[in-house]
């Protein structure tokens, strides 16, 4: 180790930086290097592009279901309606029957004659339980009942989504004859000065060439692609087309309407009428609001209206769309925050229907996981890494806590079903056992989550404890224990929220059915959240579809709120060493 | 071979006691040592007087740690790690089974390579020994010692006023003197340092070294080291291992003007290790 002799200095071997072959090295290098970080920044901006479509979209569908629009009218409170043996009491409010009062005002707001269809129809634009708003306001302020009271009524899911702009698109044209209506009600004839239909009827027949065409072609596609066997159905398409195009080829002065095509109505005397039959100067129809008179309409007074969704593609018939837009039209129609969504629990009925009963459930059943899971988590983790003796025993016992967190959760569920319902014959669809179930499924994590965190913690600092003559167990909970909190806090709130976003288990052991009730203890029956989506899902419901996405965004809420907390404690109480 | 050390240990002994010691402190009888199958310590023999500095020498893995750990069994909570021998302090056995273990660790504190304040508070530090211990019964009692300990460990006039900022904040070489506080709150006999100084400047080590010098008024100190001119520096007797042996111990001026045995006079005068 002294002299380095000549040769010796010529064997030693130098990192060559200068020859071609050694730069080519290099860039070899920045390239795999350039190519890693494009790889990484490639699946990471496929991921956030996955995570913003689906945010996006349950967004997008899930946040109307927040808003819901309602019918603001003052409703006659008629004191007999809410008493019961002459009393008016809470009791008596809460039993009384509102619909007689909500059909009142809703009719109050039509004067004329209303057709008993149409009156049907009318009461059906409003939730089966319409006056809910009003019933409490009533119990809160008793002092309401004999007075008019100006309440929203909850509007039925199908009128909400037409104000949401699920319905059609509008069009009004003036026209400009004079016109003469023959009645107010019932079915009657319009009469124009000018042949102002004209232009209405030429588009008619475009609508029913324009019809018999994609009918041709419909035809003509089936029998190419499917052949004989569906001959039946080519012969009855072309029937079809044949007879509209025979309506297209005869010139006739008049033109029957019907639900496939747009429809046609006649805006006259504060009145709507739904064209039926239409030519050139006339237009036959039934009254759908009734006309204040049969008063002539000077030009430009009086309009053609047309939906352009043909009536057969929507939920909603001519009949309630004139009846909405008017409410519309009168201001009656509010839009507010859907507190029903957050503060009732499940229903039939969409505009009904709220997460409440699942927020309950939910919180219950991970009051109980967390209860069982922390303490016994925390206690084996502690047990395992500190004081058992290490051998075959804890090995095997490691090996399959690691199993255990790896099992379906459908296991699990099962398992409850079998030792906790079928065995120790504990209520069905309750929190209770929800809880213990997801327990057992979150134990694994949080011990595993533990043991990292309890590993983590230097050994120096337990061997300061021991060497101040703290007890093995006076080290481990004065000092290893207080600085694997946060670790052991984050393992908790992860396994929370995986119990949190649980489904499979809960529907093993019953949590699935339909509670309307509000959960209040934790063996009433209840769902969680994850379910209650389960269920809305499967609804054919269209309002149903928005509920679905809007419990969804409440439960990525939870998730987030509580991943946000698990790296808020981390922060907080991460300690150096 | 084992024999020749044998017979030199005890020839240290007979001199220690012609030399007029009081008795040892600690004493260690044929300690053995294993980690599972392998042997780290062969037959140790020695005698450690009270008040008075004992420096381990010895190269690298030849055991000084290891014997170390012995004395407040912190080698047992390695569980590979088996002792054999007899080892005691004021002639009480402290692999004795009736010997509560948490106890002795009071007895003997130890200070660590690496500065390990627990990540609490400078004052909590140095608390925290007293309290698990009942050695006060009030906050103000408890105020003294904390004061009276820093005040020791030289400590006091630089954190009277932070005593409430964390133990993990200060600077490496406050950082051991707050160990050596904390080990000294609970007045133990002995105090173990195992290259206590081996992560501080110069600075801060002469000041660790002017430490050991008062405290050994008052304790019994022993002390592994790497730095031979520390060991000649604070330490009156030294002690040398080679491979899981004691070579020689002896007085420290003895020991570095005068060695008896080859590989002792190899170490020191730098030819290995
Ligand atoms: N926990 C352990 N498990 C197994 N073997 C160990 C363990 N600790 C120490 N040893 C072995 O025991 C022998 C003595 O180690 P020890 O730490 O006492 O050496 P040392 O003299 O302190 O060395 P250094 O000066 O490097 O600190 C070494 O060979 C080491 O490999
Ligand atoms: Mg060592």
């Amino acid at each position: 180790m002294t002299d380095i002799t000549a040769s010796d200095a010529a064997r030693v071997r130098r990192v060559d930086v200068t020859s071609s072959a050694a730069k080519a090295r290099i860039r070899a290098r920045y390239r795999r290097e350039a190519r890693f970080k494009l790889y990484g920044l490639a699946a990471l901006s496929l991921a956030a592009v996955f995570v913003v479509v689906l945010i996006g979209d349950v967004l997008s569908r899930g946040l109307p279901a927040f808003w819901q629009y309602s019918l603001v009218l003052d409703v006659h409170v008629d004191p007999a309606a809410v008493s019961s043996g002459g009393k008016v009491d809470e009791a008596s409010i809460r039993s009384a029957d509102f619909y007689p009062l909500t059909k009142a005002a809703l009719e109050s707001m039509f004067p004329g004659e209303l057709s008993r269809k149409a009156q049907k129809q009318l009461v059906r634009l409003v939730s089966t339980d319409a006056a809910m708003p009003l019933r409490d306001e009533l119990v809160a302020n008793p002092s309401l009942v004999g007075t008019t009271v100006k309440t929203p009524l909850i509007l039925s899911a199908t009128s909400d989504l037409y104000y949401k702009g699920a319905g059609t698109q509008i069009e009004s044209r003036e026209m400009r004859g004079i016109a003469t209506p023959s009645g107010t009600s019932g079915e009657i004839t319009v009469l124009s000065s000018a042949n102002d239909f004209a232009d209405a009827l030429v588009h008619l027949k475009q609508r029913i060439a324009e019809q018999a065409r994609s009918l041709r072609s419909e035809a003509d596609r089936l029998e190419l692609f499917a052949g004989d066997t569906v001959t039946a159905r080519v012969k009855a398409l072309r029937d079809e087309a044949e007879k509209l195009q025979q309506r297209v080829d005869q010139p006739k002065v008049e033109e029957e309407l019907d639900n496939k095509m747009p429809s046609l109505l006649i805006a006259i005397d504060g009145g709507l009428m739904k064209i039926t039959k239409l030519s050139d100067v006339s237009a036959t129809g039934i009254v759908l609001l009734p006309l204040r008179s049969t008063d002539e309409a000077k030009p430009g007074t009086w309009q053609l209206v047309t939906y352009e969704t043909p009536e057969s593609n929507r939920k909603v018939t001519d009949q309630d769309v004139a009846f909405l837009e008017r409410f519309k039209q009168l201001g009656h129609v509010e839009q507010s925050f859907n507190w029903t969504f957050l503060t009732a629990g499940d229903s039939r009925e969409p505009e009904l229907a709220g997460i409440r009963g699942a927020l309950v459930g939910t919180a219950l059943t991970l009051v109980v996981t967390l209860v069982l899971c922390l303490p016994i988590g925390v206690m084996a983790a502690i047990y395992l890494e500190e004081f058992a003796p290490k051998g075959r025993l804890t090995d095997i016992i490691e090996v399959n806590i690691n199993n255990l967190a790896a099992v379906p959760s459908i296991v699990f569920g099962l398992l409850g079903l079998a030792v906790f319902l079928n065995f120790f014959g504990m209520p069905r669809s309750a929190p209770l056992v929800g809880g213990i179930t997801l327990g057992l499924l979150v134990l694994p994590t949080i011990i595993i989550a533990s043991r990292a965190a309890l590993k983590a913690v230097p050994p120096s600092i337990k061997e300061a404890a021991l060497g101040v003559g703290a007890s093995h167990q006076q080290a481990i909970f004065h000092h290893v224990l207080p600085l694997a909190m946060p670790g052991i806090m984050t393992g908790t709130i992860i396994g929370m929220a995986h119990a949190l976003g649980e489904t499979a288990p809960l529907l093993m052991i019953g949590m699935i059915a339909f509670i309307v009730d509000i959960p209040h203890g934790f063996t009433d029956a209840a769902t969680v959240l994850p379910v209650q989506i389960y269920l809305w899902s499967d609804l054919p419901e269209v309002a149903f579809k928005s509920k679905t996405a809007a419990a969804i965004i409440v439960l990525l809420m939870f998730l987030f709120v509580m991943n946000g907390a698990a790296i808020w404690l981390r922060k907080r109480f991460e300690r150096r060493w | 071979m084992h024999t020749l050390v044998d017979k030199h240990a005890d020839a240290v002994v007979h001199a220690n006691l012609a030399a007029g010691l009081s008795t040892p402190k600690v004493s260690a009888k044929d300690v053995n040592v294993y980690y599972g199958e392998k042997r780290a310590l062969m037959d140790v023999s020695v005698d450690i007087p009270d008040r008075g500095v004992m420096s381990f020498i010895g190269p690298s893995g030849c055991g000084k740690s290891t014997f170390l750990r012995c004395i407040n069994r912190m080698n047992d909570t390695i569980p590979i790690c088996r002792v054999t021998g007899k080892i005691t302090i004021d002639n009480q056995d402290i692999y004795d089974p009736k010997l509560d273990v948490v106890q002795l660790r009071a007895r003997v504190g130890m200070v660590f390579q690496k500065p390990n304040p627990f990540p609490k508070s400078i004052y909590e530090n140095v608390a925290y020994g007293p309290r698990i211990h009942g050695l006060s019964h009030s906050k103000a009692d408890l105020d003294e010692i904390v004061q009276s300990s820093l005040e020791k460990a030289g400590l006091w006039k630089e954190v009277k006023d932070r005593l409430n900022e964390s133990g993990t904040g200060m600077s490496g070489g406050q950082q051991q003197r707050l160990c050596i506080a904390r080990a000294i709150a609970v007045n133990p006999e002995v105090i173990l340092m195992d290259e206590p100084c081996s992560a501080l400047d110069p600075i801060a080590t002469a000041r660790i070294e002017e430490l050991i010098d008062e405290l050994r008024k008052n304790f019994c100190i022993i002390i592994v080291t790497h730095s031979m001119q520390q060991a000649a520096r604070v330490s009156q007797r030294t002690a040398f291992f080679h491979l899981g042996t004691l070579v020689e111990e002896g007085p420290t001026t003895e020991i570095f003007t005068n060695p008896k045995d080859k590989r002792t006079q190899d170490y020191i005068t730098g030819r290995f290790g």
